[in-house]
């Protein structure tokens, strides 16, 4: 168990920057979570970890040790691939011992490690078993078995539910989750999937183009996003421009283009934000915190889509300058039709200021 | 605990050098090193002596005077030999692949099998057979004869006609392989949508059938075309001198080594020519794979009278194709010099087999050819496993370079191949650490491993291509060494490209004839030239046997790799 510090990291490949001046501090046993679209550096980020990449500036960190230049062979991770990378030449027991073998340990003892962690991901039975026996689910169990029975001081993992189907990727998820609690390793997981990241992670890393967004807890990113992309990119929410009309103690009142009011409070915008009268600001509201019927930040205006979930009824509500994604929980209500007038509110706490 | 810094500072360094862009230069020299030694530089040599004499061009102009056409007509027949060859061979692959793919007849299962027999032929054992059975005094046309009472053989293969029988005999092949996959992976709802669409059979044809199997036609013939201009064993035994491998062996059997050299760079030119217009086509052609779940269904032969047909010619066809291989085994036991005018061999005996492992003399070629062929083989994958894997792994500057330096020995001719190290190792050279190694032992085990140099490589770096790179990564992740994963995960997954390479490269060298019959040294006889050797002494027997033991060899070889590649497919993921 070690921490990983990230020092003014940049990786170019060729003309290209995959990673711009990156800083870092992974703090030992923490289960940390690399998020953002493709192409946004979050592999390249794991593979410099890893040391399959070498950075072209900056400096890796292990505990205090530098690492910048060691071979990926020499770092003691363990990493679970996207596709898996088993050995298809051996069987589910040889996979797990190789990492064993390497470090030139007793037979008696590889055994034993092998067992525990076979029981460990629920593999008891298949030791045996040749990779191509396996379902997707149970590769990606002896991929994370073979990463976890040299004990490594940190956990790599690569998109690792991304090849399964949407109810095995929910179990996985809950599995990797209580083995990485049990073993208290500390956890790198990349993911495109925000879902994913909000529920694993003690703290989330967005990226987008090879520069950090935003480092915070679950929490700190959906309800507190720096900037337009986490709060786009994270969850669903419906972005719209104003300018700053006035600032009342707590109370920030701010106007769209064609003079629509919004009031929200001070403390529900992003620290990057300065708050000057005049500024240009983004408001986020999240389809869920928008509500039937007048009251606080009453809107009225006209349906153009409606789909019932069964949870929930989504609306799509048309304004003359923006449209508004709304979510409304299913309490057996009427459902309205495309082209009604539909009255709204939103709570002054719901609301939320961004900057750019 | 801390390092002692000057450790530290060592570990440092090495590490640097390890990640610096350029280290991967360093580990690829050896590989432009051995293809610079012993391709490169003979070719060069050879180039160097075609232009010394008075004139620097004198032997070219020589070549092209029309005073003494000897060599222009050489350059001739060799073209017109090829292209008569492609045309052949083309109309009996591509017929042979639409009968065996879409029709259903008597026999087809057995036709099936014995179509690729050619290919289990080493070229001078496949030249031999058919000598014997079509040539002068063959058996075929002394049959005719002495049925009809007639006072001459009424026709017999020699000249020309008989090269380009031989060459329809062993290249068809090409065609049937390429053209047999293409129709395989043809859609037949296609010709079935051009008929409902009201397309004539002869349409259907032209409009459908025959552009959707060009690409393949097309390779075919480029390769084939290149074969046959190399081909050398067939105008030899023929005795067609005038074509271009011919005018090389008698240049240099007559010591004008200048004018060897410079008719080998004009083939070598026509050569590389083919090369590059084929790697070419094979990179521009696309393969349209647009019908999923193809099912090819045979039509049967219904008619009474078609079914007789098709059946007497399946039976001719399988005659043909098995009576080479037959006839050798039947000389095989016949007693040498006992067979002189009669249609069969009168005297049998088992005495040349038992001579092939008893006799120190006879068995003496046979373990030359093991040991030379070995040697170059172990060469061959040596050199094919690594520049497969810096093919496929490493990245840098001049890997187009690498591939061509690689394909460039197989496209020459083997006379060529050998008219260049003669130019290149008859005197003492670095390369050959300092000796002289034409009539040495190792000059035919360098001949060998340059001829096959493409072999191991192409199989394994296709295998490695197959190899995801993330299975190497993970290995690493678990602290292998580059060494340790190498052995553990690399090779064992490649392995079967491996071994189809080397097992092919083995054979290859143990009937290597062309080239070998200008380098060897009278110490160490390859198999090859032994069989020639023999048959100018009239040991039919011998040389036949030595024969059905490089087909029995060959068809090992091609039963392990059968069984490789259905073993491989059961255990891929």
């Amino acid at each position: 168990m070690k921490s990983v510090k990230i020092e003014n990291v940049s990786k170019q490949f060729g003309q290209v920057h995959g990673v711009k001046d990156l800083n870092l501090t992974i703090k030992a046993g923490e289960f940390f979570t690399f998020l953002g679209p493709s192409g946004c550096g979050k592999t390249t980020t794991l593979r410099m970890i890893a040391g399959f990449y070498y950075p072209t500036e900056g400096k890796v960190l292990f505990d205090d040790r530098d690492v910048t230049l060691l071979q990926p062979n020499k770092r003691n991770i363990g990493m679970v691939f996207q596709n898996y990378a088993l050995f298809p030449h051996m069987t589910v027991d040889e996979n797990i011992a190789f990492g064993l073998q390497v470090r030139k340990l007793s037979k008696t003892e590889i055994t034993q490690k092998v067992d525990r962690i076979r029981g460990l991901v629920h593999l008891e039975q298949y030791g045996r078993r040749k990779i191509n026996e396996l379902s997707g689910g149970q590769q990606q169990r002896v991929a994370l078995a073979r990463a976890l029975v040299i004990e490594p001081d940190i956990l790599l993992l690569d998109e690792p539910l991304s090849n399964l189907d949407a109810k095995l990727r929910e179990e996985t998820r809950i599995e990797i989750k209580r083995i990485q609690t049990e073993l208290g390793v500390t956890t790198i997981y990349v993911t495109h999937d925000q879902m994913e990241a909000m529920a694993m992670s003690d703290r989330i890393m967005v990226m987008e183009q090879g520069i950090i967004k935003q480092i915070g807890t679950p929490q700190e990113i959906y309800n507190r996003p720096l900037n337009r992309f986490v709060a786009d990119f994270i969850g669903e929410t419906n972005l719209i421009e104003a300018t700053i009309e006035s600032i009342n103690g707590d109370d920030i009142q701010a106007k769209t283009v064609n003079g629509l009011n919004f009031i929200g409070r001070k403390q529900h915008s992003s620290p990057t934000l300065t708050h000057m009268i005049g500024d240009k600001v983004f408001i986020s509201i999240r389809p869920e915190s928008v509500n039937l019927g007048p009251g606080e930040n009453k809107l009225i205006g006209k349906i153009s889509f409606v789909e019932f979930t069964g949870i929930s009824v989504n609306y799509i509500v048309d304004f003359t300058e923006f449209s508004l994604k709304v979510m409304i929980i299913n309490t057996n209500g009427q459902l309205k039709q495309i082209g009604e007038d539909i009255t709204l509110h939103i709570a002054q706490d719901s609301l939320y200021f961004l900057g750019e | 605990m801390e390092k002692p810094p000057v450790d530290s500072y060592q570990d440092n360094a090495w590490v640097r050098l390890t990640q610096s862009k350029w280290f991967v230069y360093i580990l690829i020299s050896p590989l432009f090193l051995v293809l610079f030694a012993y391709v490169v530089y003979p070719f060069y040599q050879t180039f160097i002596q075609s232009f010394t004499g008075d004139d620097a061009l004198s032997h070219y102009k020589k070549f092209f005077s029309l005073a003494s056409p000897a060599n222009l007509e050489a350059l001739w027949t060799s073209l017109y030999i090829s292209i008569i060859s492609v045309i052949c061979c083309a109309i009996v692959g591509v017929t042979m692949a639409f009968l065996l793919e879409r029709y259903d007849f008597p026999g087809r299962r057995l036709l099936a099998i014995l179509v690729l027999v050619p290919m289990a032929l080493p070229p001078l054992v496949g030249v031999l057979s058919f000598t014997f059975l079509y040539g002068d005094s063959g058996i075929f046309p002394r049959a005719l004869q002495h049925l009809f009472g007639l006072d001459q053989v009424p026709f017999s293969l020699n000249g020309i006609m008989g090269v380009i029988v031989v060459h329809t005999f062993t290249m068809y092949t090409y065609f049937y392989l390429t053209a047999s996959a293409a129709i395989k992976g043809l859609d037949p709802s296609l010709e079935e949508a051009a008929t409902s669409l009201g397309a004539g059979r002869i349409r259907v044809w032209t409009k459908v059938i025959l552009p959707m199997l060009t690409p393949s036609i097309v390779a075919s013939a480029l390769l084939v075309f290149m074969i046959s201009m190399a081909s050398y064993t067939a105008p030899l035994m023929f005795g067609v001198e005038r074509t271009m491998t011919m005018q090389i062996y008698l240049s240099r059997t007559n010591g004008n080594l200048e004018m060897a050299a410079t008719q080998s760079m004009i083939l070598s030119f026509v050569s590389i020519t083919f090369l590059i217009i084929m790697r070419w086509y094979q990179n521009r052609r696309n393969y349209q794979n647009l019908s999923k779940g193809i099912s090819v269904h045979r039509s049967e032969v219904s008619s009474k009278g078609m079914k007789i047909l098709a059946t007497i010619a399946s039976f001719v066809g399988t005659l043909i194709l098995i009576l080479p291989i037959l006839v050798l085994i039947l000389i095989s036991f016949s007693v040498d010099g006992a067979w002189k005018t009669q249609i069969l061999p009168t005297d049998y005996t088992i005495d040349h087999y038992i001579a092939l492992f008893t006799d120190e003399r006879t068995w003496r070629p046979i373990w030359n050819s093991i040991q030379m062929g070995v040697v170059a083989t172990l060469g061959n994958i040596l050199f094919g496993v690594a520049a497969a894997y810096a093919m496929v792994r490493l990245n840098f500057k001049g890997k187009t370079l690498l591939d061509i330096l690689i394909m460039v020995p197989w496209a020459l001719p083997g006379t060529v191949v050998a008219v260049n190290l003669i130019a290149a190792f008859s005197t003492e050279n670095i390369f050959a650490f300092n000796q002289v190694l034409i009539g040495t032992f190792w000059i035919l085990p360098l001949a060998y491993f340059i001829r096959h140099l493409p072999l191991v490589f192409r199989s394994t770096s296709a295998s490695l291509v197959q190899l995801d790179q993330s299975i190497e990564e993970a290995a690493r992740s678990l602290g292998a060494t580059w060494l340790y994963t190498f052995r553990r995960i690399v090779i064992p997954l490649t392995f079967t490209g491996i071994l189809a390479g080397t097992l092919l490269a083995l054979v290859q060298s143990l009937g290597e004839f062309v080239a070998s019959i200008l380098i060897y040294s009278s110490s160490t006889i390859p198999l090859s030239v032994a069989i020639f050797q023999k048959l100018y002494a009239f040991k039919f027997g011998t040389a036949c046997a030595y024969g059905v033991l490089q087909i029995c060899l060959i068809l090992i070889v091609l039963i392990i790799s059968e069984k490789l590649s259905k073993g491989s497919a059961g255990s891929a993921i």
